[in-house]
């Protein structure tokens, strides 16, 4: 990294209160794990509290000043998750996040389109919120499940894709693997689907808060992702769906705030995306995630990209001398065909043992199947550690992970 | 944790005692931890009502198979019922130093499934966490 480079992550860093935390060991945080959900900035504590502390009221009913700053605030995070990805406000659905997302799709499009005889394709990578939705489909519906293979580096092989679609109505497939960090070719994937009749949910969990995505250019018909891992708040997600697909669509949730006229014995119900959000929404974290939207579109999503591929090679060129002491890197091992994210076992320490070591150091790594379970058991591996990078990450950090790395190494005598 | 990796729990993940399949086991038991992975099984042949051989297979980090391995030379000659007896303070005590929490469950699952197996049901024990 250069010098002005270094300086910049480190003003974001300092944008991000817990990383100034010292553990309870002393050490300084290294969070690596920002797969499985990111850190946030102050920016983004502050819009909670101040929901909370100023104008907390319930939305789109309420005609006193407090309730209509609350809507005005909500539906402004709309809008800007829309500018966000390049949507029409209206395509844009408030979930609880990804998994909702994905479970939404597979029942309200899902039972309404697949029947038997049909085909769902998804892909080896699969995190099990975008395969267990799709299995219980297929038993609904008869359906059949088929999958896009990937080699022993973790890269689709894409030879048989056409048979794959033949018969196919729907294709779900991560943007980014959150165990390999491989990157889906997305526009062979769409332009090839949509060719065969089907439709693409991409799971954009993975995606979003790491790569600029545009839906217009990307053109897939679903897209899925969730506030926590894009330096947003836990519990507010989005689909993404174009509109005359989410109009076709049955609601899934029913209740209050999505209907348009209830009687006693039936009901009509609102346009997307209210039909879709039944219920008094998360108010607050749809707030705060649209104040972390306009954190990472001040910090530039170009940027990001950028940021993480320099670091990736950086950390595979530091991890590669631990090679010869059994350090296994998996996944493609190019910065340019993985997104920041790298799986890793070290000779015969078990990557539980190995995150408990790093713990010590203060680094914070994912161990275990990530829930890719199916992934595991086609490539061997009962369990891997996982570091993964954002925005705040520096070479300082990879440097850390290689200090506990060494710790690893001398207390299992490697 | 720091010093939780000591020699002896190193040389019980590299050279478990007791590993392998025990032929016409009386009673067994396997289970996992859903959220890691780790996987124990465990075989005990009884004699006059005492366990006179045991056997654990599995994978799993180095604190759930050492855990494990102990577990095995501990229970030669127990009952049954001492078996479902023993306490997480039984392993806790053969591993010798503090498990952090996040990490219990690992220790512990050698235990659950000796118990298991002892009383012939999967059902968790109140004390086993």
């Amino acid at each position: 990294m250069t010098v002005t480079a270094e300086r910049r992550v480190e003003r974001i860093a300092a944008d991000f209160p817990i990383l100034a935390r010292p553990t309870s060991r002393g050490k300084r945080l290294v969070y690596l794990d920002s797969a499985a959900t990111s850190q946030k900035p102050r920016a983004v504590i502050a819009a909670l509290v101040d929901y909370y502390e100023q104008y907390n009221a319930n939305i789109h009913r309420g005609v006193y000043e407090i309730a209509a700053r609350a809507t005005a605030e909500y539906e402004a995070a709309r809008v800007k998750i829309a500018r966000f990805i390049g949507a029409d406000v209206s395509e844009v659905v408030w979930v609880r996040n990804t998994t909702e997302a994905i479970n939404l799709v597979a029942y309200s499009w899902g039972n309404a389109n697949l029947r038997a005889g049909d085909a769902i394709l998804l892909t080896e990578l699969e995190h099990h919120s975008d395969l267990v939705p799709w299995q219980l489909l297929a038993q609904r519906s008869g359906a059949e499940l088929r999958f896009i293979p990937v080699d022993e580096r973790g890269l689709y092989v894409l030879d048989d894709l056409d048979e794959l679609l033949d018969g196919c109505k729907i294709v779900a497939a991560a943007h980014v693997s959150n165990t390999l960090g491989t990157i889906l070719p997305l526009d062979t994937i769409v332009s090839r689907a949509h060719a065969a009749g089907a439709v693409v949910l991409v799971d954009g969990a993975q995606g979003a808060p790491h790569l600029p995505v545009d839906m217009k250019a990307l053109d897939c018909d679903f897209y899925t992702f969730s506030g926590h891992k894009m330096l947003g708040p836990t519990g507010i997600g989005v689909l993404y769906g174009k509109r005359d697909l989410l109009e076709a669509m049955p609601p899934f949730f029913f209740g209050g705030d999505m209907i348009r006229k209830v009687e006693y014995a039936h009901s009509t119900f609102s346009d997307p995306p209210r039909k879709f959000e039944a219920g008094t929404s998360n108010i607050a974290d749809a707030i705060a995630f649209g104040v972390a939207v306009d954190y990472l579109e001040r910090v530039g999503m170009p940027w990001v990209r950028e940021h993480e591929r320099l670091l990736t090679a950086y950390a595979l060129e530091r991890l590669a001398p631990f090679e010869r002491r059994g350090l296994e890197i998996y996944g493609a091992r190019d910065p340019e065909l993985i997104s920041g994210v790298i799986s890793f076992n070290l000779a015969d320490v078990h990557a539980h043992d190995l995150a408990s070591i790093l713990d010590t150091e203060g680094v914070c790594v994912r161990a275990g199947h990530h829930c890719t379970m199916p992934l595991m058991d086609k490539m061997g591996w009962a369990a891997t550690a996982r570091a993964s990078f954002y925005v705040y990450n520096t070479e300082a950090d990879v440097d850390a992970l290689c200090v506990g790395l060494e710790k690893a190494a001398r207390v299992f005598g490697i | 944790m720091d010093d939780f990796y000591r020699d002896y729990i190193l040389d019980h993940y590299r050279h478990p005692r007791n590993f392998g399949e025990l032929a016409n086991a009386d009673v067994e038991a396997e289970d996992l931890n859903p959220l890691c992975g780790d996987q124990i099984r465990m075989q005990l042949k009884v004699d006059g009502g005492r366990v006179g051989e045991v056997r654990f297979s599995g994978k799993g980090c180095a604190i759930s198979q050492a855990a494990a391995s102990m577990l095995t030379e501990r229970v030669k000659g127990m009952t049954l019922a001492e078996i479902a007896k023993l306490s997480k303070d039984a392993v806790l005590e053969d591993v010798g130093i503090g498990i952090s929490p996040t990490r219990m469950k690992c220790a512990m699952l050698g235990l659950r499934v000796l118990k298991s197996a002892a009383i012939g049901e999967l059902a968790g024990w109140p004390d086993e966490e």
